[in-house]
């Protein structure tokens, strides 16, 4: 068993220092997650440290490629108001990345 | 003829500022002399200072430990930085480097701060390896950090160890209840706390933080975003709170929230505050404490003078081929430093000498009260009115009144925006100029156009480039007279028409 990060993941580093199987590690395009090291945190906490500090949803995933975080559970935007943003974002992409 | 100027800013009077003296219980009389004396050289804390000294931010920090509605962590933070930014991450090794080249290159640099682009005291090892670097490389250059407050009371040791004397706290809110419409998350102790529980550990650990960096002599500057309908009105209490513990300036900024950038708030259509509401809710926490009046909201890479951004010029490449000679910059930073520090105790001198008079208005003989005016004011610096209204990025905006003039703030033309294609029409840019003035009833500047000049009109703000090249307080003063001879301050102000 092991988690694994898609590439929604920002490069924040917040998930790094917290793993207890230092299974974490910083990639390109973004960081990865040991899979032979990985150990969903089992007998050292509660719950997987990546997934409790991760901000963005769906960025770790189980096996089964289900997200920890799914949309709208970490920033409360409700799911109707993430669908209508995801549709305006191709048009503002560029114009946000260039102010 | 000098007027009285009522400046926020700890330096404008050269020990304390107009609102904080006098009484007994004043906060700034218990900060050490020779750490006020710090705040005075800071750009970012002295309206005075910044004209002439230079700060740049690191991002250093990527990682964040809570989640706040106005921010999309895709993104910088957007408070400490700007939102739908990303800076390009350095190492405390880049950090260091590039630092030591801006001050190479910039002999006004004077300070280095980490405020992001997540929270400095989410990535201590990184952030505190900057610091350590730079005390040993360029011990004259001062540190600042910014935080949400979470990691702040384990962290303070560390701060005061590396001679930070600057640390800002972003508070906005002492309620849990306020709290748990701003943050819908924190990271506490190896687990995610949401709702109104996360709210109630954050501000504790804020308030306990900003009490343990006073009891070490630390300066603790306040940062607040003003939401409306969330935290506006509680946001005096925040600053009485604040002040009480020992915070020497209350920083309080408008909420930033565009539908484009995917926060919570931009896409659930939380308003900003007007530029009116802001100046409210500042004038209002001012009767508690310092107001911080010139702040930018420059981002966490920001590079320069306040206002401006060389960063672009300081490319990873350019810092990693450059030579540095530490002593010889080091050299020209002390002489320019001396410099300074000579031009603004004369300039300290000459105001403190000079008695205020109001003679227009006295002369007037005037028996009722006379309305208080705010006029905006476009100027490049130096204390004169010397821009040309299309060519202002911000305008400074002053309130006159029989007691004399004041400060309150800037307003920028260009908010989060670089202007051309990213701005919409030509049209559009100058509605907005307009809309930033509203509530001012005059502007003054070197020359206006044609068009501009029938907007502002039609917006009920009289444009003015009677003054071109004159004082700023001078000209304000001048004009409020004129206005009160023309019998137009004795009623209220005329309603505004809708820019």
């Amino acid at each position: 068993m092991a988690l694994e990060i898609n590439d929604l993941c920002v490069n924040c580093w917040a998930c790094e220092p917290l793993c207890p199987n230092k299974a974490i590690f910083a990639a390109s395009p973004h960081f990865e997650i040991d899979p032979d090291k990985c150990t969903e945190c089992l007998g050292d906490h509660a719950a997987p440290q990546c997934a409790e500090i991760c901000p963005i949803e769906g960025a770790i995933v189980d096996e089964l490629g289900d997200a920890l975080n799914p949309p709208g559970s970490l920033t409360g935007i409700p799911l109707q108001l993430l669908a209508e943003a995801a549709g305006a974002q191709a048009g503002t992409a560029a114009k946000v990345s260039s102010s | 003829m000098e007027l009285p100027v009522f400046n926020d800013s700890a330096a404008s009077s050269g020990g304390c500022s107009s609102h904080s003296c006098g009484s007994t219980a004043d906060q700034l009389n218990q900060i050490p002399d020779e750490i006020l004396q710090k705040v005075f050289n800071h750009p970012c804390y002295s309206e005075d200072a910044h004209h002439h000294f230079a700060r740049m931010h690191v991002a250093v920090a990527p990682a964040c430990n809570i989640q706040c509605n106005y921010c999309n962590r895709k993104y910088d933070c957007a408070n400490e930085s700007r939102p739908g930014v990303v800076s390009e991450l350095l190492t405390p090794d880049q950090a260091v480097k590039k630092t030591l080249v801006v001050a190479s290159e910039i002999p006004q640099m004077s300070v280095l701060g980490i405020a992001g682009p997540g929270d400095p005291l989410a990535n201590p090892e990184r952030t505190f390896a900057t610091f350590q670097m730079l005390s040993e490389f360029a011990p004259d250059i001062k540190l600042c950090v910014s935080t949400n407050g979470l990691m702040l009371p384990q962290s303070v040791d560390e701060i005061a160890k590396h001679n930070i004397d600057h640390v800002t706290i972003t508070i906005n809110c002492v309620d849990p209840d306020v709290g748990a419409q701003i943050y819908p998350w924190i990271f506490w102790e190896n687990r995610r706390i949401k709702g109104r529980e996360a709210a109630e550990i954050l501000i504790a650990q804020q308030q306990k933080g900003l009490e343990a960096c006073i009891a070490k002599g630390i300066l603790v500057k306040v940062n607040s975003v003003m939401i409306p309908g969330v935290n506006d009105e509680h946001l005096k209490e925040v600053s009485r709170v604040v002040k009480s513990k020992g915070a020497f300036l209350h920083n309080v900024m408008p909420l930033i929230a565009e539908a484009e950038h995917g926060t919570y708030y931009g896409l659930t259509g939380q308003r900003s505050p007007t530029q009116d509401e802001l100046q409210a809710l500042q004038d209002a926490c001012a009767g508690d404490m310092n107001m911080m009046r010139h702040c930018r909201q420059c981002r966490a890479d920001a590079v320069g003078l306040l206002g401006e951004d060389r960063g672009s010029e300081f490319t990873l490449d350019k810092i990693a081929e450059y030579e540095l000679d530490l002593e010889g910059a080091a050299a020209r930073r002390a002489e320019v430093r001396d410099r300074i520090a000579a031009e603004l105790e004369e300039k300290r001198q000459s105001k403190a000498t000079q008695a205020p008079k109001l003679v227009a208005i006295e002369g007037l003989g005037a028996r009722e009260a006379l309305r208080p005016v705010k006029m905006a004011v476009a100027t490049s610096g130096g204390g004169v009115i010397n821009q040309h209204f299309g060519h202002a990025k911000e305008f400074l905006v002053y309130e006159a009144s029989e007691g004399g003039v004041r400060f309150l703030g800037h307003r920028k033309t260009d908010l989060y925006c670089s202007g051309g294609d990213t701005c919409g029409d030509a049209d559009t840019t100058l509605q907005q100029t307009v809309k930033t003035l509203e509530g001012c009833e005059v502007v003054l500047c070197s020359k206006i156009g044609y068009e501009p000049w029938g907007m502002l009109e039609e917006a009920g703000i009289a444009p003015n480039g009677e003054h071109a090249m004159e004082p700023i307080e001078d000209a304000v003063m001048a004009v409020y007279a004129e206005m009160a001879a023309a019998g137009k301050l004795a009623s209220p102000a005329p309603a505004q028409a809708a820019a």
